[in-house]
């Protein structure tokens, strides 16, 4: 009973390092293919069309919500120690800082990662990642490495977009609904901000769209047979990319800002 | 030329091929038949290097595949079960794929009037050209990926069940296209497939593999002549003989 238990436990646990082995060798594969021609420029451009343009609705919406939501809480947290002026910049550091880079990232991975894993995942139990072989063609240099260097350039530009319009809603909320006065919100806002502020939340930006792009692109390459094995590698992506980007956003915020 | 020597593959505790070994002559046509679930498919990658077999050589003009593969590919065409053609790209952008990237590179529209001209050569229109794959027939896809196959004047053409799921008209169409086109090119081809139509318009040659290994060969005069009783068993569809109807 005892030994059947540690055995299953010793299973899952070799399961895991050998996922994550084939993860790391994928990874160091896509970083080798990189910078070794030929490129892909035309996959690298829809890419970024795909993944960068295309999400800027789901983005921007929930950067509007969030920076809304912030300054109403913000309002009523500081309401309690007499402290409501600080929305505007609290707002601002937290959009730029945490929530326009973890919120947009959690956003492309939801609509990203899964449509690359079920785009490569369908490719490949269509043989369509055989014939790219067959026609000279590396399947990883052609599919994954455009993909993962479109996301690594367009979410940060994603991020900031994002924290300009969270930003927005939090004044439009400290203006319309808070009684701020517009001049001083906006004068506020840059006042506290630093540079850095807004530089860590391009660098985990990138990060994100590195990992989100990375995930789909992963199970994608790896998918099942049929449409449950490609289901499978959807839902699996899009796991594995949140779960990544709040691990590492925890991680890149320790390095960034621990004192 | 290719060869292959003493092929052995397992996937786990099934063992597919057993030894398998090979010879195809430069020009020749050579049709593997089987049933379902033999190991035909798997021949193919192992010799493409999309499988890389447990043990055994495959050499391609003298030289192990594994080294010369870039070499093999460059002058390699395939037509696959489903077309495998790709969604995101139209039928002449299919067609002209190697010739839009990579070492053979060519201007755009140079490249789109080599995939009319090989449309036209499998008897498609012009008007197909900008078409999505998805919005061809079955019959329409095999044709497309026959083109695309001999876009680049390949020496070396592999066929994969080429006629499944077509009307038994639409497979005479392909099995036609095919034969005269390796003919015309001189090419080296191998077909898998279950299908005695596509064998006997095909083939200069046949192998039957069975059980990972290759059970039968010879020519077609000699297929029809065979007292092999897999072979008979095979070519005649019948349920009742040495291979298992359910397996």
């Amino acid at each position: 009973m005892i030994l059947s238990a540690l055995a299953a436990l010793g299973r899952t646990v070799l399961s895991a390092l050998a996922g994550a082995g084939r993860v790391a060798l994928f990874t160091g594969a896509v970083l080798s293919h990189l910078a070794r021609p030929p490129f892909y420029s035309r996959e690298f451009l829809q890419a970024m069309l795909q993944i960068g343009w295309l999400s800027l609705p789901v983005v921007g919406m929930t950067a509007l919500f969030t920076g809304a939501a912030l300054a109403l809480q913000i309002y009523a947290g500081g309401a309690r120690f007499s402290a409501e002026s600080v929305v505007p910049s609290i707002v601002a550091i937290g959009m730029v800082r945490e929530l326009g880079p973890v919120l947009g990232g959690l956003m492309v991975a939801a609509r990203v990662a899964s449509s690359i894993a079920a785009e490569i995942g369908t490719m490949k139990v269509t043989e369509q990642i055989d014939a790219l072989v067959t026609l000279s063609t590396n399947p990883l240099k052609y599919l994954a490495v455009p993909r993962v260097l479109a996301a690594t350039l367009s979410v940060p530009l994603l991020v900031a977009v994002g924290d300009v319009i969270g930003v927005m809603g939090g004044w439009l909320i400290g203006t319309e609904r808070l009684g701020f006065n517009s001049a001083s919100y906006i004068r506020n806002t840059w006042e506290y901000l630093e540079g850095w502020d807004v530089g860590s939340g391009l660098v985990k930006g990138a990060a994100f769209g590195f990992l989100v792009a990375l995930m789909g692109c992963y199970y994608g390459m790896n998918s099942g047979r049929g449409a449950q094995g490609v289901g499978r590698a959807t839902k699996s992506a899009v796991v594995a990319a949140s779960v990544l980007i709040l691990a590492s956003n925890y991680l890149l915020t320790e390095v960034f800002f621990s004192k | 030329m290719i060869e292959i020597e003493n092929l052995h593959k397992s996937f786990g505790s099934k063992t597919v091929l057993r030894g398998v070994s090979l010879r195809v002559e430069r020009g020749e046509s050579l049709v593997v038949i089987g049933g379902s679930g033999t190991g035909k498919s798997v021949l193919l990658k192992c010799i493409l290097g999309l499988v890389a077999p447990d043990a055994g050589t495959i050499r391609v003009n003298g030289a192990p595949v594994i080294e010369a593969r870039e070499e093999f590919l460059s002058r390699f065409g395939m037509l696959f079960q489903g077309a495998a053609l790709f969604d995101s790209l139209t039928v002449w952008q299919n067609v002209a794929f190697r010739l839009l990237r990579g070492p053979q590179k060519r201007a755009k529209a140079e490249a789109r009037a080599v995939a009319v001209e090989k449309l036209a050569r499998v008897g498609l229109g012009p008007e197909v050209a900008d078409l999505f794959p998805a919005e061809l027939s079955g019959g329409m896809q095999k044709r497309v990926g026959l083109a695309r196959a001999i876009a680049t004047d390949p020496t070396v053409i592999f066929f994969d069940e080429p006629t499944t799921g077509l009307d038994p008209i639409m497979s005479g169409v392909i099995n036609d296209l095919i034969n005269s086109v390796v003919r015309e090119m001189g090419a080296t081809a191998i077909t898998i497939t279950h299908d005695m139509s596509s064998v006997r318009a095909i083939a200069d040659r046949v192998a039957m593999l069975h059980d990972g290994l290759i059970r039968w060969h010879g020519s077609i005069a000699e297929m029809d002549e065979t007292s092999d009783p897999y072979v008979t068993q095979f070519i005649h569809g019948r349920a009742e003989g040495p291979i298992a109807a359910i397996r």
